[in-house]
């Protein structure tokens, strides 16, 4: 067979049959589902009177919608104050037990955003497809496996039918070359590739990541980098399978184990595209060029390094730009040419799919450790991504050093980076958030968001501005 | 799923790049465990000048003047014309849901978001990728004349403008059989049911480490 991508490899296996037209049955191994975007989808089967193709290739835990305060979460569900989303979180459990569909309630431990939860159970192996009805299912990209997001419509067909019906994407290598800087991180890095390529660069591409800044990255890392190939356009993110991949899967609970464990690291380590593999489109960073990242604007492609300022619409000649610009500034209640650094802060939000693992929390702490919550910042919330960080970030003290900071130490769920349940970001007020979206309300009406890398809101949380964390020593 | 075949109406120029499902439709309507009624909040964050609320009264919110939504003579609006890169954000379809329910049945843009693109096509509204110049000089007419109207034709594969010129357009053959029928995507892919089988049986064969099942760890 002619040198084929990691993407062609796993496409090629999962191939239940093509259409005459390109359109092709592809067969999917894991199932992600959460509250928001599946209730329409059992409602579907329900009505058309059928059943679940394969009940135990699903795995469900509610997360967008919860609250995160303990009084609130300490009640279970009938804690939750808000009527409808108590009513969504209700609908996700009867939905679960109706078709035998296993569930990580509210109230377990093992509960969390379900990008965070799915590796750490190790219900993502390398090489399945893996889909979910949200977008940021690309993260599990990280251990080698073909995840992207899918409407409720397809939420309902993966039910129905155990495939998804879709056009091969093309081939796109994300290559970041040489060593990261201290004080730089995966999200950098991302934040960085996205400013290169812009928010559709990746449109119709599955993109893998790949060279030696990546390879160096722990899986944490990497899936915190696939976790926003979305944000560059790719619905699917994509990094090779080493060792440190097969390291972090062994022994999980829904990892294979025994005979069946070796079987399967002996096929998994195929899963690397071939040194002559052809890619549709090949795009270079070098790591060692990559600073600290801040978006200043309302996209995430409007980034800037730290050192660098607020663009100045007038020094834009290119007019929809220019246009683009204004309009991000005058949401943002920003001037052109402000200094990064000179950007404050009311609000810090350390949390969601992107940045909620131990490694981020770790990061965050290791920069407020001693140190106090500026005065001028109004909230700094920690948001573990699981039950299973939260447990293991108290086991080692970190949970204490963001309360003694003056940060507030929540419970496991998607929180403020989407804002749809009642941590919200109030109107005209900026945030460092370590979330993936910067759009315009997207964590709370009017509110304004920063993204940034765990430390660097750590350190804006301290001095209530933007900071180098390079410069903290 | 309803059919598209030929639809005829009223455009409305939404002259914005990088229209996020955010703009679409905010998180706080994703509550919803219904399909429907998520038209009144289309656009909400723009289209109204307070903060809109799941499950409250619509009617006597104060309007945006300003946006082209409120504008007199967009009302009953059809065909939605947009910039580059529309759809971008999350997978909720109910961004879809929400112009279907308002009662758009085309978008023109010259680029899609994969996942935004891929949901339309699952609920009977067609979108129509154009060449930036010709979106551009869309505009510019819809601006210059009151109650531009279009007429889209699936079967044909063409846009007819009101001086009778027409501008073709591409769309993938299996989409555009399934929107003229109206077919139900799971009903298609159960007609491969048996094919389905086999793969999964030989996959659970050679991959056996991929159905180890999740409810055997059930607590």
């Amino acid at each position: 067979m002619s040198s084929r991508t990691l993407y062609d490899k796993i496409w090629d296996a999962h191939l239940v049959t093509e259409r005459q037209d390109g359109t092709a049955l592809i067969y999917i191994d894991r199932h992600l589902i959460h509250e928001v975007t599946s209730p329409q989808a059992f409602e579907g089967l329900r009505i058309a009177n059928r059943l679940p193709w394969r009940a135990d290739a699903n795995f469900a835990t509610p997360d967008h919608n919860i609250p995160t305060t303990s009084e609130e979460r300490l009640q279970g569900l009938e804690g939750i104050k808000d009527p409808v989303s108590k009513i969504q979180v209700r609908t996700l459990d009867d939905n679960c037990q109706e078709f035998g569909i296993f569930e990580l309630k509210m109230t377990d431990d093992r509960q969390g955003i379900v990008h965070v939860v799915g590796p750490e159970q190790g219900a993502t192996l390398p090489g399945m497809t893996i889909v979910c009805g949200d977008s940021h299912t690309s993260t599990h990209g990280a251990l080698g496996a073909l995840a992207h997001g899918i409407g409720t419509s397809e939420v309902e067909h993966v039910l129905a039918t155990q495939c998804l019906m879709q056009k091969k994407a093309k081939n796109m290598l994300v290559r970041v070359d040489g060593q990261l800087k201290p004080g730089c991180t995966a999200k950098d890095i991302v934040l960085a590739i996205i400013g290169k390529i812009g928010t559709a660069g990746g449109t119709g591409f599955t993109i893998e990541f790949g060279g030696e800044a990546i390879q160096a990255l722990s899986i944490e890392g990497r899936m915190t980098v696939c976790n926003m190939a979305i944000e560059a356009g790719a619905r699917a993110g994509l990094i090779a399978v080493d060792e440190t991949t097969l390291e972090y899967i062994k022994g999980r609970p829904f990892a294979p184990a025994g005979e069946l464990w070796d079987a399967a690291v002996e096929s998994w380590r195929s899963l690397v595209s071939d040194a002559d593999a052809q890619f549709d489109e090949t795009v270079v960073l070098q790591a060692a060029e990559i600073e600290p990242q801040v978006t200043w604007g309302t996209s995430p492609e409007m980034v800037s390094p730290i050192s660098g300022n607020v663009p100045d619409p007038a020094q834009e000649a290119d007019e929809t730009r220019r246009g683009n610009i204004q309009q991000a500034l005058k949401y943002m209640g920003l001037q052109g040419g402000t200094a990064i650094k000179d950007i404050k802060l009311d609000c810090i939000f350390i949390g969601s799919c992107t940045n909620s693992r131990i490694e981020d929390l770790r990061a965050a702490a290791a920069v407020v450790k001693g140190k106090k919550v500026a005065s001028s910042v109004e909230v700094a919330m920690v948001v573990p991504g699981s039950g299973l960080v939260k447990k293991q970030a108290e086991a080692e003290g970190l949970d204490k050093i963001f309360l003694e900071a003056g940060m507030e130490w929540r419970e496991p769920g998607c929180s403020m980076c989407l804002a749809m349940n009642a941590d919200q970001l109030g109107e005209g007020k900026h945030c460092a958030s370590t979330s993936n979206r910067n759009f315009e309300g997207r964590q709370g009406f009017g509110g304004r968001t920063h993204l940034v890398s765990p430390a660097m809101a750590a350190a804006a949380a301290i001095h209530g501005h933007f900071v180098d964390i390079r410069d903290l020593g | 799923m309803n059919k598209f075949i030929k639809e005829k109406g009223l455009v409305l120029p939404l002259d914005r790049a990088n229209v996020d499902t955010d703009f679409i439709i905010p998180k706080q309507f994703l509550k919803s465990i219904k399909r429907t009624g998520f038209g009144v909040n289309l656009f909400d964050e723009h289209r109204y000048l307070d903060k809109g609320l799941p499950d409250a009264d619509n009617s006597n919110r104060p309007l945006n003047p300003d946006f082209v939504l409120n504008q007199p003579r967009y009302q009953g609006a059809r065909i939605l014309l947009a910039k580059d890169n529309f759809g971008c954000g999350s997978s909720r379809e109910h961004a879809p849901w929400a112009l279907d329910d308002y009662g758009f049945r085309a978008i023109l843009a010259p680029s899609f978001a994969d996942i935004f693109f891929n949901n339309c096509f699952k609920n009977g509204l067609l979108p129509i990728v154009l060449d930036k110049a010709i979106i551009s000089a869309l505009f510019d007419e819809v601006e210059a004349s009151e109650g531009y109207q279009l007429e889209v034709d699936l079967e044909q594969q063409l846009i007819t403008k009101p001086d009778g010129s027409s501008i073709p357009f591409v769309v993938d053959e299996f989409r555009k059989h399934c929107l003229l029928n109206g077919l139900d995507d799971i009903g298609l892919t159960l007609k491969d049911a048996e094919k389905i089988r086999s793969f999964e049986d030989n996959w659970r064969n050679s991959a056996p480490w991929y159905f180890t099942t999740t409810n055997a760890t059930t607590t």
